[in-house]
């Protein structure tokens, strides 16, 4: 087994004092953003960003990536205790969580919640351990034209089959892809869309839009909203742990199955929401007892949670692997390798081995801690909401600043930061998703770079995008994605079409 | 309250009122951000149009991708407006009400402020100003739990990142004093 001889390397490459102790920070900061409201995982990743500028790039990810499981279990105690999913993907916890708690179940809930995410990235970072190298070595082949194909992919995939209206996903994307390609162009050195201000020759920061977009527009979001809070405290005790433990086996089917959605889900672009809901409705669905949910049902916390890791989890892989990230907070992660001066693909696996499998390792080590931490300091966390929201508003604003401004020592991203705050905020309440955005503009360069390069190589010929069996065939697949919903639509048609004409001949 | 133990309870009186009157519509905000994509998208058009959006010898020029994407981008925001304007009817949701509004510039004002002052007076003492200010003003907290928390939050910073981390940021003449 590679992978093991591998990964006990990664493990070697953890086991210093200094990464352990980032790793304990980065899950404490992780679980306070993932419960402070108003915050959540990749506002928390893109605030904490600036804090890893001068560390080395192992350290750097260990640290990030344990805010992000951090922030994800941190997700689960909002949601449980006072009904406040902390992210889009924590809402389906709450169905059946704050029953639970309401009963008091809180500790019941929460152990399974924690434990139930524990399993779900599990079965991620195994999936990443054994699959991530196989894909990045077939990639190492890739030329442009295939590269092109997958980044396409990735975009067809968002407009095909996210859940927000066509146009306003096309607009997020041609928007962050447009702004990618503002300062000197790579491939000519000409400047483009500058309009003669300095300013915008480096181009428009990924992560200034990122933390203007999630973290200011997050905040004025908050303060719209009743900031009114009624929840249940709990401490959990270890009789309960195994308590709830004990139970656990019997629900293997809903866990398996919740973990392979959430993986599947995650690795494609834009899953992790719906993989919780998902795997909550098939749970429900495979149920004898259909009735009890949503009246504080175990199995609908473990659903969920499940599925909301795994996704989570996994899509690092195809970041990792291919240098495209599956969500958001992975995208944050991806612009953090750039700073850190790594350059995201497949061949980080040959030429950071340490810092590649650092981070798997990472990830196993990181959960296993952050699932003790949680279980012992929900209390204390829980506490954190007594904080008035007035006092963290304008800390967070401060952290979003120094954010932003230490990424390249400049006032004018301040300022950008801002602008892109009240973007955010206009389009999160007109239903524009920021996702595509975050993901165009991050992606935005190379996927320009791969196209310009693969018409040069073939002379201007757009079949080059089919010259061979695998570009071939990514290429189709993106295009069929892109038109999915019309396909779709379609199918139904005709099959609704035939059924019709069934009943037709019947009667 | 009984189960004051077991339970955590945080009031907001501040809060908006649901019945606040709407300031404006999401639809007529929808319409107004279609037209702002579509202007943008003609800028930027126009601009990669003259940077060159076409093929020389090397393959496409710079402004090949950019001019195109800008199609793309002014077909989608004139699909939204054309959606808009077909589809009526349905009743489009409340963007925002008077209060909840009131709200939001509670928090947007102070932050432009905040981005001023850190220009002049450095982000350390901006900083402070912002968190004392917004927790005495608008969260009616007391004055020395303000000023104290706000002391300790920029110091903490100040530590942490200038002295620990060595990530610089802009100073004014109160950093200037201490030889910063």
């Amino acid at each position: 087994m590679e992978a093991f001889g591998l990964l006990v390397y990664g493990f070697s490459v953890l086991l210093t004092w200094k990464i352990l102790a980032l790793m304990m920070v980065g899950l404490v900061l992780g679980i306070f953003v993932g419960v402070l409201p108003g915050l959540g995982g990749p506002n928390g990743v893109a605030i904490l960003l600036p804090l890893t500028f001068t560390m080395d790039p192992t350290s750097a990810i260990v640290m990030l990536s344990c805010i992000y499981w951090g922030a994800l279990f941190g997700g689960a105690i909002t949601s449980i205790l006072f009904n406040i999913p902390g992210e889009a993907w924590s809402v389906a916890t709450t169905f059946d969580g704050y029953p639970m708690a309401q009963q008091g179940k809180a500790a019941e809930a929460l152990t399974a919640a924690f434990t139930s995410s524990f399993i779900g990235s599990l079965v991620a970072v195994l999936l990443i351990t054994f699959l991530a190298p196989g894909i990045a070595s077939f990639a190492l082949r890739f030329g442009p034209p295939e590269f092109f194909a997958v980044y396409l992919l990735t975009f067809c995939s968002f407009v095909g089959l996210g859940r927000e209206e066509k146009h306003k996903t096309i607009i997020s994307m041609a928007l962050g892809l447009l702004l990618a390609g503002v300062g000197m162009d790579t491939v000519s050195g000409q400047l483009r869309m500058t309009f003669g201000l300095d300013e915008l020759l480096r181009g428009i920061n990924f992560l200034v839009a990122v933390i203007g977009l999630f973290g200011i527009s997050e905040i004025l979001l908050t303060m719209e909203e009743r900031l009114a809070l009624r929840g249940h405290a709990a401490s959990i005790s270890l009789r309960t742990v195994l308590k709830v433990w004990k139970e656990m086996p019997r629900y293997w089917v809903t866990l398996l199955r919740s973990s392979a959605i959430g993986c599947w889900l995650g690795i494609t672009p834009g899953g992790a929401i719906a993989a919780s809901f998902m795997s909550y409705n098939l749970a429900k669905r495979f149920s004898k007892d259909k009735e009890s949910f949503g009246k504080g049902r175990i199995e609908g916390v473990f659903a969920p949670e499940t599925a909301a890791h795994a996704s989570g989890t996994s899509a690092l892989l195809p970041m990792l692997a291919l240098g495209i990230p599956g969500s958001g907070t992975a995208a944050i992660l991806l612009g953090g390798l750039m700073v850190w001066g790594l350059n995201p693909g497949p061949l980080l696996f040959v030429e950071h081995k340490g810092f590649v499998w650092g981070l798997i390792a990472s990830m196993y080590l990181g959960n296993v801690v952050g699932l003790v931490l949680v279980l012992t300091t929900v209390p204390l966390f829980a506490a954190i909401l007594r904080v008035p929201f007035s006092a963290i508003a304008p800390m967070i604003v401060v952290s979003c600043a120094i954010g932003a401004y230490a990424i390249q020592n400049a006032m004018f991203d301040i300022w950008l930061m801002l602008l892109f705050g009240v973007v955010g905020y206009v389009f999160k309440k007109i239903g524009i998703p920021l996702a595509p955005f975050t993901l165009a503009l991050v992606l935005g360069n190379r996927a320009e770079d791969s196209f310009r390069l693969s018409m040069i190589g073939a002379g201007g010929d757009m079949r080059v995008f089919w010259s061979n069996g695998l570009v071939g065939s990514i290429t189709t697949l993106a295009l069929i994605l892109l038109f999915w919903p019309l396909l779709a639509g379609g199918l139904a048609r005709l099959r609704g079409g035939l059924v019709n004409d069934r009943k037709g001949s019947a009667a | 309250m009984a189960k004051s133990e077991d339970e955590i309870v945080v009031e907001d009186p501040a809060a908006p009122a649901s019945d606040s009157p709407a300031v404006t519509s999401n639809r007529a905000v929808d319409v107004a951000v279609s037209l702002l994509l579509l202007a943008f998208a003609g800028l930027l058009g126009f601009d990669n149009w003259r940077t060159g959006m076409g093929w020389d010898a090397t393959g496409p020029q710079a402004g090949y991708f950019p001019f195109y994407l800008s199609v793309i981008l002014a077909a989608a925001s004139l699909w939204g407006l054309a959606k808009e304007f077909l589809v009526r009817g349905q009743a489009s949701g409340t963007f925002v009400t008077r209060e909840q509004l009131r709200r939001v510039m509670q928090v947007f004002v102070p932050t432009l402020l905040f981005c001023l002052f850190t220009q002049w007076l450095g982000l350390y003492v901006a900083s402070f100003l912002l968190i004392a200010g917004f927790m005495v003003f608008v969260g009616r907290i007391a004055v020395w739990k303000s000023l104290l928390t706000a002391f300790l939050f920029s110091l903490i910073m100040f530590v942490t990142f200038e002295i620990a981390f060595d990530v610089l940021m802009p100073k004014g003449p109160l950093e200037a004093l201490f030889g910063r």
